[in-house]
């Protein structure tokens, strides 16, 4: 058997006729889960891969790039399977990439396969699916510092004569194989053809007579004719996705596929048995004699470390521990580069002050641009320690043992363990918790998961709780001395968001996203230690991925809402006090000082109110009414959608204080205990006040986490959904907390 | 026959039959869960549920109600 690929047919001179002349390659990359695929993807493509989506689907597109020995080539990721049988639209696009069809997407011409070499029995079986496809093809044996750690022999030569392709052992962690894989990359595009990739023989003969049948009779009905690879999935693929789009074109076909599958089964043919059959029989052969494990290899009990690790007591002990500790890292480690960044958010915002003259110029610099990148940014803290976490615990195998532990809690709501880290993380905030919902395969588990992700109670809505409870809760002590009832305000408030999620998930799980549940077939990988590198490409990935797509848009309603603040006021007159304080000729603390302020902040006030912000608060005040609110608090709602911590700041202007407060400020707490009604009545009592900690606890209003869900989702449905029903939610929560509240004071 | 849920910590088996022809049934196949293959079972979840199993060569987790689509037989029958 040759080799396609060996320099002995053509003497590496590209321009034979059918392939390629331009310099330019591209690769698709495929593989099983957790073989180290998108690490070796990172070491031979580096860190600037252009992410994107296909066209409908969830699959994020990444291309990377390389230059070897003068060739350009392009690596086009995929996601990660066992097996390339599409059940799913998602899982459809890996197979349309390969096959050269899949929109937005340039034809391939070859595809390198990432393996698990230590446990090749099994991962052969995806390869022995991509010699199906017939295209140029390379086997990847990654983990190979694995292999020769554990004393496992493979016979790499023999392998490639029996498979008739080039394979190349590589370690993606440890840097080896790296420059080997890459001129087998480019020898494989300079020398191969299609032509060189036959596929094997694996099915019996009925089945490719059955086959043949099928494609003739796809062709005499729809048109098209219907490559093989396709065929193949047609007809073993029950319920598929190849089968529900053909049947799309000709309904009629069903019964014909039906009565193959019937013809076959009584062949000793069953479908779709045969498949797994045929192949991992396939896999055997190859496979025979060329893999040498040592005894203990073989029979290695469970882990030690494992054992502790799912153990009935202490497991469940040490996951709590440390999703504590993943908590509480990012609410305090966060804390000072949070801090810095916003200092040095101000640092910026008063070098453009002594800069320019005020105007609507500098106001847009400073309130919306600066203001709105530091929105955006003042977030990254958090998602890096977040995924610096995950990244951890994924790389060294306890992510799977995490959802292994939480599983037959999180079935009771319909959903499967794998949802737990990302719903957890959502209480630091919903924006790396979506975005951690990368780890769940099932689309339904996923997008449910989602959806729900943004009720837990995120670190933003901690300023509005403290504002709220240290004005208006009373700091009664309970049972003894140490439990607050502030305390316990705020822990209730803190699960609020969780338990109403309860019935969320489950009304999704019967409703939209109906059907059998996703199953939770799971490897379970071996423990070891993490590689700093891998950890460092993934917290790099999900940071930039977060700052440059949902920044952007961000940073945009942001701009919007100051804006509709801003407008149509005349300014003038606040500028000249502006203009005044900043002339260096009033003394810092003198009693001329303090009267300017008080006029700049009545100013201030005046102008919001007369804002298109401030009409709509006058606006939408008969609706808040019945929360209790008055068109105040209506307008600091309007203005919190884009970010809900912005409350704070907006109340303070409301309430003509100016807007640098924050909810430690005294004079804001006193400001909103002394705001009056008209009538005399104060604004704020207990009823008003959990109200508007509800609406808050409900509501979605966070302009990244709607943006994360539309690139998560690839679409803009799932976003105007969540939002719906959360404010929904909240209106409906706000009312009932207010008008149940009201009772018991007149009561 | 016994059912693949049934066995205890440490038990070994070899698999019979995979039942269903259903994508979950695919899956466990894909995954090497085939007639013929030897199986052991090495533990379960805090709450009882999954199970933890040992198949050529990997650690894999299925729920109850995935193992009970399995039937094995004991490798001394």
């Amino acid at each position: 058997m040759t080799v396609p690929g060996s320099k002995s047919e053509t003497t590496g001179k590209p321009a034979v006729s059918g392939k390629k002349t331009h310099t330019s390659h591209a690769i698709a990359v495929i593989g099983n889960p957790n073989t180290g695929k998108s690490t070796l993807f990172n070491a031979l493509a580096g860190m600037n891969a252009q992410v994107g989506n296909y066209p409908g689907v969830t699959v994020e597109k990444k291309v990377g790039r390389f230059r070897f020995q003068g060739r350009e080539i392009q690596l086009i990721d995929l996601p990660g399977t066992y097996s390339l049988s599409p059940r799913t639209a998602d899982e459809m696009v890996s197979v349309r990439v390969l096959l050269g069809t899949q929109k937005k997407a340039e034809p391939i011409d070859g595809v390198i396969c990432i393996v698990d070499a230590t446990n090749l029995d099994r991962n052969l079986y995806l390869f022995s699916q991509i010699l199906d496809l017939g295209i140029p093809a390379i086997l990847v044996l990654n983990m190979w510092d694995e292999v020769l750690k554990r004393d496992i022999a493979i016979d790499v030569q023999e392998l490639e004569n029996r498979l008739g392709v080039k394979v190349v052992p590589t370690s993606a962690r440890k840097g080896i194989g790296l420059d080997k894989l890459k001129s087998e990359i480019v020898s494989l595009v300079e020398n191969c053809s299609k032509a060189d990739f036959i596929p094997p023989k694996l099915f019996p003969d009925s089945f490719r007579e059955a086959k043949e049948q099928l494609q003739e009779e796809v062709e005499k009905r729809t048109g098209l004719p219907l490559p093989h690879f396709l065929a193949e999935r047609l007809l073993l693929d029950v319920h598929g996705e190849t089968e529900r789009e053909v049947l799309k074109e000709d309904q009629s076909l069903n019964s014909f596929i039906a009565n193959l599958r019937t013809e076959l089964a009584s062949k000793d043919c069953p479908i779709p048995a045969i498949e797994p059959r045929v192949r991992y029989q396939w896999v055997k052969q190859t496979l025979d004699g060329l893999v040498t494990k040592p005894e203990q290899v073989l029979k290695t009990k469970k882990d030690t470390l494992d054992q502790w690790l799912t153990h009935r007591f202490w497991g469940p002990v040490f996951f709590a521990a440390i999703m504590f500790l993943m908590f509480q890292a990012i609410y305090t480690w966060a804390g000072p580069l949070m801090d810095a960044i916003e200092s040095l958010q101000e640092m910026s915002a008063d070098f453009v002050m002594d800069l320019m003259a005020p105007g609507a110029l500098r106001s847009l610099i400073i309130d919306g641009l600066i203001g709105g990148v530091g929105s955006v940014v003042v977030f990254l803290p958090q998602i890096a320690i977040l995924f610096l976490f995950i990244a951890i615990l994924e790389d060294c195998g306890y992510m799977s043992r995490a959802a292994y532990i939480m599983d037959r809690l999180m079935t009771r709501v319909g959903l499967s363990g794998k949802s737990f880290v990302p719903l957890m993380s959502s209480y630091a905030c919903a924006i790396p918790g979506i975005m951690a919902t990368r780890t769940i395969e099932d689309r339904k588990d996923r997008f449910v998961t989602i959806l729900v992700a943004p009720l837990m109670s995120c670190s933003a809505r901690l300023p509005v709780y403290l504002l709220m409870i240290n004005a208006f809760i009373p700091n009664d002590s309970l049972f003894g001395t140490w439990i607050k009832t502030q305390a316990i305000v705020l822990f209730i408030f803190y699960i609020l968001g969780a338990v109403v999620a309860v019935p969320i998930a489950w009304l999704l799980k019967k409703t939209w996203f109906k059907g059998e549940p996703a199953p939770f077939v799971m490897e379970l990988p071996s423990f070891k230690l993490p590689s700093i590198r891998v950890v460092f490409d993934r917290v790099y990935d999900r940071s930039k991925a977060f700052v440059m797509r949902a920044g952007t848009l961000i940073f945009l309603t942001t701009v919007v809402v100051w804006a509709a603040g801003y407008f149509p006021g005349d300014h003038q007159k606040l500028d000249q006090v502006d203009a005044q304080l900043e002339g260096g000729t009033i003394e810092e603390g003198s009693p001329a000082e303090d009267q300017l302020q008080e006029q700049r902040r009545v100013l201030a006030a005046s102008l919001l109110n007369e804002s298109f912000l401030g009409r709509a608060g006058h606006a939408i005040e008969p609706v808040v009414r019945p929360l209790g609110w008055d068109w105040r608090i209506g307008v600091g709602v309007l203005a919190s959608f884009p970010a809900r911590e912005v409350i704070v700041g907006t109340l303070g202007t409301i309430y003509s204080l100016g807007g640098d407060v924050d909810e430690e400020d005294p004079q804001l707490r006193d400001r909103l205990k002394s705001a009056r009604h008209s009538n005399g009545e104060p604004v704020f009592n207990i009823p008003v006040a959990l109200s508007v900690m509800v609406f808050f606890a409900l509501c979605a209003q966070c302009g990244a986490t709607l943006m994360v869900m539309r690139r998560e989702t690839n679409s803009w449905k799932w976003p105007i959904f969540s939002f719906t029903y959360m404010t929904t939610l909240a209106y409906l929560g706000a009312l009932l907390t207010y008008q149940i509240g009201m009772l018991f004071i007149k009561g | 026959m016994p059912l693949l849920s049934e066995l205890r910590e440490g038990d070994q088996a070899i698999i019979e039959s995979v039942d269903g022809t259903d994508s979950i049934a695919m899956r466990l196949m894909e995954m090497g869960l085939l007639p013929e293959e030897p199986i052991e079972m090495i533990g379960r979840a805090p709450l009882g549920d999954p199970l933890e199993y040992r198949v050529s060569g990997c650690q894999i987790s299925l729920r109850k109600v995935e193992a009970s689509r399995i039937s094995v037989r004991l490798p001394t029958q």
